[in-house]
């Protein structure tokens, strides 16, 4: 089943007299338990690639479906209730709420969803952040954790609401390597329970996780390819041991 | 999303930054506990002059000359000779709202007993007189219409006088003291009234017969005054109404000529004289809601501050599904809040300060339950409007942009 399907999706900005177009007619579709990273070098159009899949912003030309539903006429309230239900949000700087708990911000998209009854959040919460293997660190402010907690914390807000998709910004982009290594196992614990998760990198090694790398030059795919995946567990075990205090 | 959600969240973010909440509130704190003191004090002040001035009598109504103009010169009213004996006698015998009339005539005198002496007013006015300002005597008896068809040297005096005449505490009835060159003999004594609202001593007063004070102090035919009561409260107007027309009959003025005389009820001069601390207290009431305002735009200030301290927050919570009304009313409801509990501490601080002000003037304590919902909803009324751009601008954030916001 497919979860994402893009046909000639263009998007141009006006930038003063000039257009520019950050995607000229790109095409393709992410099947459901896909883990896909979209590569490319900035300016290649990958972020506003990410924008459009995320329902942040709209194509200017071309179809982009989630799970079924066309977002191109969606009003921006609609394009925030798509986002809510079916997307999952993980950025590079976490974007946690300061001086708030682990479990209140991974509740947060649930505070937007009135189908979701406080006990229902706050339980979905809990078992989100075991499920990122948080148990120990559930009432801890984002101040005291760690980079890769506090990726995890994200992590589990975004699977808290059962999207259909894990859109994946640059997510490891501000931890160390064995870190990158600990996060990216945790994507692919998910991807092995059946979840569907877009990954866009710049890191090579990073992309070598996922099962599928479609990769972005200029505004258009210049390569879409399987990748014989590497294992994350396999890649921590193979780097020299942690120093630990 | 629901409103307890959004309670919430309004309340946890201001909790984040506790002394800058507080800061905020400051202005809108000191503006409602001012405008809910002054508005206290002002009905303190009214509800004050209300309680002395019905010491005086509740349906008093009092006639007195109208001011005259001769060749262009105001006379005042006290040299007109509009007021006499007929007038008198009309109105004591052709009126049905009124209880009882008594005619005034004042001087100045020098009250001397032996080595102690006085100065003061002696009122020339008849029996009826006691009942209409609602004095009442402690010892003695008041004169009678005999004394008064006799120009009787015969007086009733106020606790003052007798505390100033008689230092030794000896009993005044039957002596005689001078008023002047007068002789006068004390038949009377009034039972203490203390202090008007105008801060006048009601006991420092001397009554003797009008004719009296008419022929053998001033020498004069006509009154000062005229002091009627009305039959009840609520047929004063009936009666000063009857009084007028009684008189302009009397005086034979003509439809359309303009009265030789004035006809106050009490309520009239009460509402007179409350009409100005009314005016005061709206005045100062208005100074106070000028500095709300300023206590708003402090709101706003901050309110401006904290979108764009936020605006990454504003992306994340769009990105993850908040509505462009979500996040409006998130910021709405948390200038409302702070504005709202400033407020509650506003009013409680104004009571407060009401209470030991009016302790300490020794003014009746009155809370305006008024000023109280009116300040609350001004409250909410000052959060919102001051709110509403800030968190407009808030919604109105491009969540791409937002979210990337260093």
């Amino acid at each position: 089943m497919k979860i994402l399907e893009i046909s000639q999706l263009r998007r141009d900005f006006q930038v003063g007299d000039e257009t520019v177009h950050a995607l000229r007619g790109i095409s393709f579709s992410v099947d459901q338990g896909e883990f896909v990273s979209i590569m490319g070098t900035s300016g290649s159009g990958k972020s506003t690639l990410l924008n459009i899949l995320g329902c942040l912003d709209t194509p200017t030309d071309g179809d982009y479906s989630i799970d079924g539903t066309n977002v191109r006429n969606l009003s921006r309230n609609q394009l925030a209730v798509i986002r809510n239900r079916k997307i999952g949000f993980v950025f590079q700087n976490y974007n946690l709420l300061p001086r708030t708990s682990c479990v209140e911000n991974v509740e947060l998209p649930l505070l937007y969803n009135k189908e979701v009854s406080p006990k229902e959040r706050h339980d979905r919460a809990i078992e989100a952040l075991i499920s990122v293997g948080l148990e120990k660190r559930m009432n801890h402010t984002s101040a005291q954790l760690s980079g890769g907690q506090q990726q995890r914390v994200a992590i589990a807000r975004a699977i808290v609401g059962n999207p259909v998709i894990i859109l994946a910004d640059e997510a490891t982009g501000n931890l160390d390597t064995r870190t990158s290594y600990e996060i990216m196992s945790l994507f692919q614990h998910l991807h092995d329970q059946g979840k569907t998760i877009a990954f866009v990198t710049h890191e090579p090694d990073i992309a070598e996780f996922t099962t599928r790398i479609i990769k972005l030059r200029d505004g258009q795919i210049v390569e879409d390819r399987p990748v014989a995946t590497r294992s994350a567990n396999d890649a921590l075990n193979s780097l020299p041991p942690a120093i630990d205090n | 999303m629901n409103f307890n959600n959004l309670i919430k969240i309004a309340i946890k973010a201001l909790l984040r930054n506790k002394t800058r909440a507080l800061l905020t509130m400051l202005g809108v704190i000191i503006g409602i506990a001012a405008v809910i003191t002054m508005v206290s004090l002002g009905q303190s002040t009214t509800l004050n002059t209300r309680e002395q001035f019905s010491s005086m009598g509740t349906n008093m109504i009092m006639i007195s000359p109208a001011r005259q103009h001769r060749g262009g010169i105001d006379m005042g009213n006290s040299s007109s000779k509009s007021l006499d004996m007929k007038d008198y006698l009309a109105l004591k015998e052709k009126t049905h709202y009124v209880a009882a009339v008594s005619p005034m005539v004042g001087s100045a005198a020098q009250m001397v007993n032996g080595a102690n002496n006085h100065s003061g007013s002696i009122q020339g006015v008849s029996p009826d007189y006691l009942n209409i300002r609602k004095y009442e005597l402690e010892r003695g008896l008041m004169f009678t219409n005999d004394d008064i068809d006799r120009y009787a040297k015969v007086c009733v005096i106020g606790k003052t006088i007798v505390e100033e005449l008689f230092p030794d505490g000896s009993n005044p009835i039957g002596q005689t003291i001078r008023f002047g060159s007068i002789p006068m003999k004390v038949i009377g004594v009034l039972k203490s009234k203390g202090q008007n609202q105008m801060g006048e001593d009601q006991d420092d007063i001397a009554f003797a017969p009008y004719t009296t004070v008419q022929k053998r102090f001033v020498g004069i035919n006509h009154f000062n005054m005229i002091t009627a009561s009305a039959t009840s409260e609520e047929e004063s107007e009936l009666a000063a109404t009857e009084i007028t027309h009684i008189l302009r009959s009397n005086h034979r003025i003509e439809q359309g000529g303009s009265d030789d005389f004035e006809v106050f009820t009490q309520e009239e001069m009460l509402s007179s004289m409350s009409s100005v601390t009314q005016f005061l207290t709206v005045l100062l009431a208005f100074i106070a809601g000028i500095s709300l305002i300023v206590g708003g735009i402090g709101i706003m200030n901050i309110m401006y501050v904290t979108v764009t301290e936020r605006t990454k927050e504003i992306g994340l919570r769009m990105a993850i599904g908040a509505q462009n009304r979500d996040i409006m009313y998130q910021f709405l409801l948390e200038s409302t809040v702070l504005s709202v509990l400033g407020g509650i501490i506003g009013i409680i601080f104004g009571v407060v300060a009401s209470y030991i002000i009016s302790a300490v003037l020794g003014w009746p304590w009155v809370v305006s339950t008024t000023a109280i919902v009116i300040s609350f909803v001004v409250c909410v009324a000052v959060g919102v409007f001051f709110g509403w751009y800030p968190a407009r601008r808030a919604a109105n954030l491009d969540p791409i942009v937002a979210i990337r916001y260093e």
